[in-house]
């Protein structure tokens, strides 16, 4: 996995609420068995329309906006278990989502391949969304370390909650399955007491 | 002092990582094509052996035809991924109900009815419906491609503990309100997002009175309002559903298993993050209107103006009405459909398509409606015949197709056309969840009967 640390990137502004991960990526084009290509099809019923062509209207058709961060509504990511959503987003080119509630599920999936989920207040999502209103080349910085996100436009700040575990993960980009295998012989005297062997 | 949900996680921690989640060890792991062919991958690039091979179960269901089940799967890219699975069971050497296998079907209607799933158990899949089997008072929670390769490799994953929440139902459910409703219900009071962050236990009067069936209808939503999962604590009606299962313990393991089982229910005294509680006599059959399933309402009911003041609030909710081609003050019921769909890991089992079969015994479907009925696994479609609803079906205008996800998530063929309304039995009314432009009203099978039958929004106990 690739390692995060800090970023400061414009970003793209997607101010709608509980976005699914049938959004993201739709169920057809999850027919693929390797992870690569899915950026494709990103936001593909709000990016295309119905004979293929980008939809103007849609912000990722937008020339004005770009960026290595998605900015969105409250609860992003809702719905399918389906990690087919991080890929698409990594695959399309975003490290960092912004909003103030994810799902779960997909919180996970973003952490796993790299990508960090960024809880913000309300209020600072609102901030943020009107400073990319009147200035499209409007930019935040992410400070992992710290745990610091900053409005450059603004100079605003807040800080932002991860666990220390997945912290390291991303710092240094080691991944869950390394960490499991290291502890193969817990595993095993776990079993010796289970209480299913059926 | 503690609750069903910590027992169980308690009784699997392996070890907790500092300042970390926990490693909790996984007694049963479900896998279908779509979620899983990257995991398999990712242990042979890493070259490793699946750790527990017994303990994982694979079957085809999301990505397969309703029809001519014996014929090749006629679009190449879906056969190529159904062939990824069959050759990734055979590489790693797990068990595999694939097509044409008399116990294929949905994971979450096979795993329960081949007695694989028991309570006090915990339970990963691929998919976010893995709530479902919560119905049996197990840790069951949906997971990652990348956390399917962790089980894989370790039978264990890193998860960080929930909150727990308790959702009482006090009273009785009226006649002709369903397990469906009740979720539907629940969701609309606690919006998609709100029970994030929480894994929640099912309680009161009306939870007890549900069969397994409605038990698992009513688990499998928790994740609609965003839960990990739901769970219900083991009785005599689980139990009952257990015996004799083909995979369930057996002889004096089976009595030793229920002395167990029997334990697994929240102390008196436990405490939950938060509580719940609503009067299940007041629920009516309910709809729903948007497009996320928060968005219902009761049959008789009138679509809501939008709530909050933000612009983003707003926003979503008029893009959601203009998508259903719905207005605010708008009544539904009375409104001509265009498809019913029964099925899906929702309301695709024997008890669903009961309820079905009953309701439209002696009258006739509606010319207007097209009706795809979907048994959620071939054990259930035999059970349908064995009890001859087949026949009543049939002699009311109805045919039954062959099992699989179907048009819940229409990976296959079983698409809703663009603008038409479809009263589906699934979990998921999304934007182009059953297809581009497809426009679904979640419902019970009760509702989805009547709509079948006028070709409207009916209310059934009517």
């Amino acid at each position: 996995m690739e390692k995060f640390q800090t970023l400061t990137s414009t970003y793209v502004p997607l101010p709608i609420e509980n976005v699914d991960t049938d959004q993201i990526i739709p169920a057809r084009f999850l027919k693929a068995t390797t992870r690569e290509g899915f950026g494709n099809y990103l936001f593909a019923d709000w990016r295309y329309d119905k004979a293929g062509n980008p939809n103007p209207d849609f912000v990722l058709n937008n020339p004005t906006y770009s960026g290595q961060i998605l900015v969105a509504g409250k609860n992003f990511g809702s719905g399918s278990s389906r990690e087919h959503a991080a890929w698409a987003l990594a695959g399309y080119g975003f490290r960092v989502i912004v909003s103030s509630f994810f799902a779960d599920i997909f919180k996970n999936n973003a952490l796993n391949n790299g990508i960090l989920p960024i809880v913000v207040s309300e209020d600072f999502l609102n901030d943020l969304f009107e400073c990319v209103n009147k200035n499209p080349k409007a930019t935040i910085t992410v400070n992992l370390e710290g745990q610091i996100l900053t409005n450059n436009e603004n100079g605003r700040t807040e800080s932002f909650e991860i666990n220390a575990y997945k912290k390291e993960c991303l710092l240094k980009g080691l991944d869950d399955i390394d960490f499991l295998l290291s502890n193969k012989d817990k595993i095993e005297a776990y079993e010796k007491n289970r209480i299913f062997h059926y | 002092m503690k609750t069903l949900f910590d027992k169980i996680w308690d009784a699997h921690i392996v070890t907790e990582v500092k300042d970390g989640p926990t490693q909790l060890y996984i007694d049963r792991h479900y896998c279908h094509e779509v979620t899983s062919p990257q995991a398999f991958a990712g242990l042979r690039s890493r070259g490793l052996k699946v750790f527990r091979p017994k303990q994982t179960i694979l079957t085809a269901d999301h990505n397969i035809p309703t029809m001519d089940q014996d014929k090749p799967i006629r679009d190449e890219v879906s056969r190529f991924q159904v062939d990824t699975l069959t050759n990734n069971a055979r590489e790693f050497g797990l068990t595999y109900y694939g097509l044409g296998n008399p116990k294929n079907g949905i994971v979450h209607v096979i795993g329960p009815e081949n007695g694989y799933t028991l309570p006090g158990m915990t339970i990963v899949c691929g998919d976010s419906h893995t709530s479902t089997h919560g119905a049996f008072g197990a840790i069951a929670f949906g997971i990652g491609t990348s956390e399917v390769e962790m089980v894989l490799a370790s039978q264990c994953i890193l998860q960080t503990r929930p909150k727990t929440m308790r959702i009482t139902f006090r009273g009785k459910l009226n006649e002709g309100v369903t397990a469906k409703d009740m979720a539907l219900y629940m969701i609309s009071q606690l919006t998609t997002g709100g029970a994030t962050g929480y894994f929640v236990e099912y309680a009161g009067e009306a939870v007890e009175n549900l069969s397994m069936e409605g038990r698992m209808t009513l688990c499998n939503l928790s994740i609609e309002m965003g839960a990990r999962g739901g769970m219900v604590a083991p009785d005599e009606t689980t139990f009952a559903y257990l015996n004799g299962r083909e995979f369930a313990p057996q002889g004096e393991k089976w009595d030793e298993a229920v002395a167990y089982w029997k334990t697994l229910k929240s102390d008196e005294d436990a405490v939950f993050d938060k509580e719940v509680v609503f009067d299940a006599s007041q629920i009516k059959p309910m709809i729903t209107y948007g497009t996320n399933p928060g968005m219902a309402m009761p049959i008789d009911g009138t679509i809501p103006a939008p709530e909050g003041n933000d612009a983003a609030s707003i926003n979503s909710f008029e893009k959601a009405l203009n998508y259903m081609g719905f207005k605010p003050g708008e009544k539904l019921e009375g409104k001509a459909v265009d498809y019913v769909f029964l099925g899906s890991c929702t309301n695709g089992r024997i008890e669903d398509f009961r309820m079905f079969a009953n309701y439209v015994k002696g009258k006739k479907k509606a010319d207007n409606i097209t009706a795809w009925l979907v048994p959620g696994s071939w054990q259930v479609r035999k059970q349908i015949e064995a009890e001859g609803l087949d026949k009543i079906l049939k002699e009311a205008g109805f045919e039954l197709r062959q099992p699989g996800c179907s048009a819940c998530l229409a990976m296959n063929d079983d698409k809703i056309p663009a603008g038409k309304y479809a009263v589906s039995t699934s979990n998921r009314n999304f934007e182009g969840r059953q297809g581009p432009g497809a426009r679904t009203i979640l419902a019970s099978p009760l509702v989805a009967a009547a709509a079948a039958v006028t070709g409207r929004i009916t209310d059934p106990t009517h």
